[in-house]
């Protein structure tokens, strides 16, 4: 029978179906950051259990960890990351720690280093877990009772989701990126269009993506409620993969490429749901609101809230803009901003940084924004070192940091202060999210960078 | 973890779509790393309003909440449910929740009961009258009101069990499974 993408990769990893029962799913790959791991680990303590599959495991430091080069964190972040220190070293869970030269945001490093691949199942304690589907792999966040869950037994007991395909018809134009491209997809579906639903991303549009830019769409996945989005594995995928230290190597490399190259979903396979995109004339998108779906593309204006139909939407709209400070009907381009924040599992790989200092190469950051990059990993920074990126940025007056999540969730010194507003290339504009009373704008890296220099939305070449 | 039967008791009303978990437990007190003691941070910044909905006389106390649709959304962080439970919640109300947050409340005894829009709205009417609402888990009922749970869940629910000893009793069935798939990758070789 015709299966799709997901099925097969599900099928596959069932270890026991009983009736009445969620299925009992293995999983390939576990990953684990300081923040939602403790309690779990504790958990394992108190029970006298084991983590079964350490090889299976890796742990990085990430939420917490300080960007700048002398900024200390606080007293309860530096607890926090001892405490994933010695957990993984009680447990012999391998350890990428900040200064090790391989840390970085978890959802950057899992398949920098190879160890994503097509096919596999891959958890973490972390809703944007989703990213790791851009390579075909069945990828999804857990809470901690479930990483617990998996820590101790490798595997995951889970009711099969729906699927949904959000199919990309028609070719990009310049300027617009695969972050138009989701955050229209979440405007267009809602916050909640995806819920109980794995969303597989296709078409022509998709196809078109490099790597980097799958790892955009599918990390957005949970914004549109989808635990879990994918990406068909084709010759794009294989070629990322190629030579990273995780991925099999001669005889092995090409027995993988046999399996992957099976995966695709099969012509008449089904899915639940099916929502087609045209991307054609898609523009730069930019949310006014505080959450991922409060999206207009650049040439509008904040809506008037009365134009709601819903009266949800519409009360939740009201909220919005008293919290955004924003009037209805004000042009999007007449906004101006505080801050700007190239960075995060959305977009801080090495080609959202070479598009971002393309478009700051020889300018000056806006003398009333404060404007940093910060790379998703400690390979990304090497790399975009190595390309004089750095000096690129920093020469325009931007500030150039150290691998981390930085200012998309506030949990480390890189916060907004109250009323800020901050054009970000993060995933999350909710109340709060980068600092308490901060304003998020969320922006692909280019659209930030243009604002950074100008002070106000506007996209390059504008 | 915690085991739910029945609850009867005055309902809070948070009747908002599309909450999402940094609002139920902002991220500054993420960095515990304890299990208890967040429900005095839960809404933080939303309980600094004098007006914001818990904050009401009537609100308190309660042990349900009804709230909006897609409840819990975004964050995977289970300090959400951990805040609402320690806060007093037993269970909440709502015509859809995050996947995330709904799966993470059933692991710690926070009962997530789905109703359709229309029946949420009838119990937020006759909650805002003071009418206590009862959640009984035995009948899957709410508020009068039929609701589905898998069989799964509501067995683990009303037993309180623990599910990672559950799973270690199908210990055969994991080892078959990796006895015939060798692992495709190895943190430990790279």
């Amino acid at each position: 029978m015709a299966q799709t993408l997901f099925e097969k990769v599900w099928e596959g990893h069932v270890v026991e179906r009983a009736e009445g029962r969620p299925d009992l799913l293995y999983v390939d790959l576990h990953l684990v950051h300081e923040v939602t791991s403790p309690q779990a680990f504790e958990g394992l303590r108190l029970a006298g259990r084991k983590v079964r599959r350490p090889e299976l495991t890796l742990a990085t430091m990430d939420h917490n960890v300080a960007t700048g080069d002398d900024t200390p964190v606080d007293p309860l972040s530096e607890q926090q990351l001892e405490t994933l220190a010695r957990n993984c070293d009680e447990f012999g869970v391998p350890l990428y720690a900040t200064g090790s030269g391989r840390e970085g945001i978890v959802h950057v490093i899992g398949p920098e280093l190879g160890l994503t691949q097509p096919g596999l199942t891959i958890v973490c304690g972390d809703s944007h877990t989703s990213t790791h589907g851009a390579l075909g792999a069945l990828a999804f966040g857990i809470g901690t009772s479930e990483v617990e869950h998996v820590l101790a037994t490798q595997t995951l007991s889970q009711a099969k989701p729906r699927s949904l395909r959000l199919r990309f018809e028609g070719e990009l134009p310049e300027g617009a990126t695969a972050k138009d491209m989701v955050l229209a997809a979440i405007g267009r579906i809602g916050v909640d269009g995806g819920v109980g639903h794995v969303v597989e991303y296709a078409g022509p549009a998709i196809e078109a993506l490099s790597m980097e830019g799958r790892l955009t769409i599918c990390n957005m996945s949970i914004e549109g409620g989808a635990r879990a989005g994918m990406i068909a594995p084709d010759d794009t995928t294989f070629a990322y993969l190629e030579g990273r230290p995780g991925v099999p190597k001669g005889a092995d490399w090409e027995r993988a490429l046999d399996r992957w190259r099976a995966l695709p979903t099969d012509d008449g396979a089904t899915f639940d749901r099916e929502v087609v995109i045209d991307v054609s004339t898609l523009a730069s998108q930019v949310t006014w609101g505080t959450n991922p779906g409060m999206v207009v593309p650049i040439d509008g204006a904040v809506p008037d809230p009365a134009s709601f139909a819903d009266a949800d939407e519409r009360a939740a709209a009201e909220r919005a803009l008293v919290y955004m400070g924003l009037e209805p009907g004000t042009a999007i381009r007449d906004i101006t901003i505080d801050r700007v924040f190239i960075g995060s599992c959305t977009n801080s790989r090495i080609e959202d940084l070479r598009a971002a200092a393309a478009v700051v190469q020889g300018q000056r950051v806006h003398p009333s924004v404060r404007a940093m990059v910060v790379p998703g990993s400690a390979h990304v920074k090497a790399q975009a070192e190595a390309e004089g990126l750095d000096r690129v940025f920093e020469s325009a007056g931007f500030e150039w940091r150290r691998a981390g999540c930085s200012m998309c969730l506030g949990m480390n010194p890189d916060v907004l202060a109250p009323g800020e507003r901050c054009a970000s290339t993060s995933n999350r504009n909710f109340e709060g999210r980068q600092g308490a009373g901060g304003r998020t704008h969320l922006v692909s890296p280019v659209v930030a960078a243009a604002t950074a220099l100008a002070g106000h939305f506007t996209e390059p070449g504008a | 973890m915690k085991a739910f039967r029945s609850v009867t008791s005055r309902a809070a009303v948070l009747d908002r779509p599309d909450v999402d978990t940094d609002q139920i437990i902002p991220k500054q007190f993420l960095k515990r790393i304890e299990r208890t003691g967040f429900g005095e941070f839960l809404f933080f910044d939303w309980r600094k309003d004098p007006a914001f909905e818990l904050n009401q006389p009537e609100a308190a106390g309660a042990r349900i909440l009804l709230a909006g649709r897609n409840f819990g959304c975004g964050s995977s962080r289970e300090h959400a449910p951990w805040a609402l439970q320690d806060y007093g919640f037993e269970a909440i109300i709502a015509p859809s929740y995050g996947d995330i947050f709904r799966q993470n409340s059933l692991k710690i005894g926070l009962l997530p009961v789905t109703l359709p829009a229309d029946q949420v709205h009838e119990l937020i009417a006759r909650a805002r009258a003071g009418e206590e609402l009862t959640v009984d888990l035995e009948s899957l009922t709410a508020g009068g009101f039929a609701f589905e749970l898998d069989a799964f869940s509501r067995e683990c629910l009303l037993g309180g069990l623990d599910e990672i000893a559950l799973t270690l009793r199908e210990e055969p069935a994991i080892a078959a499974y990796e006895s015939s798939h060798a692992a495709p990758v190895s943190t430990l070789a790279i």
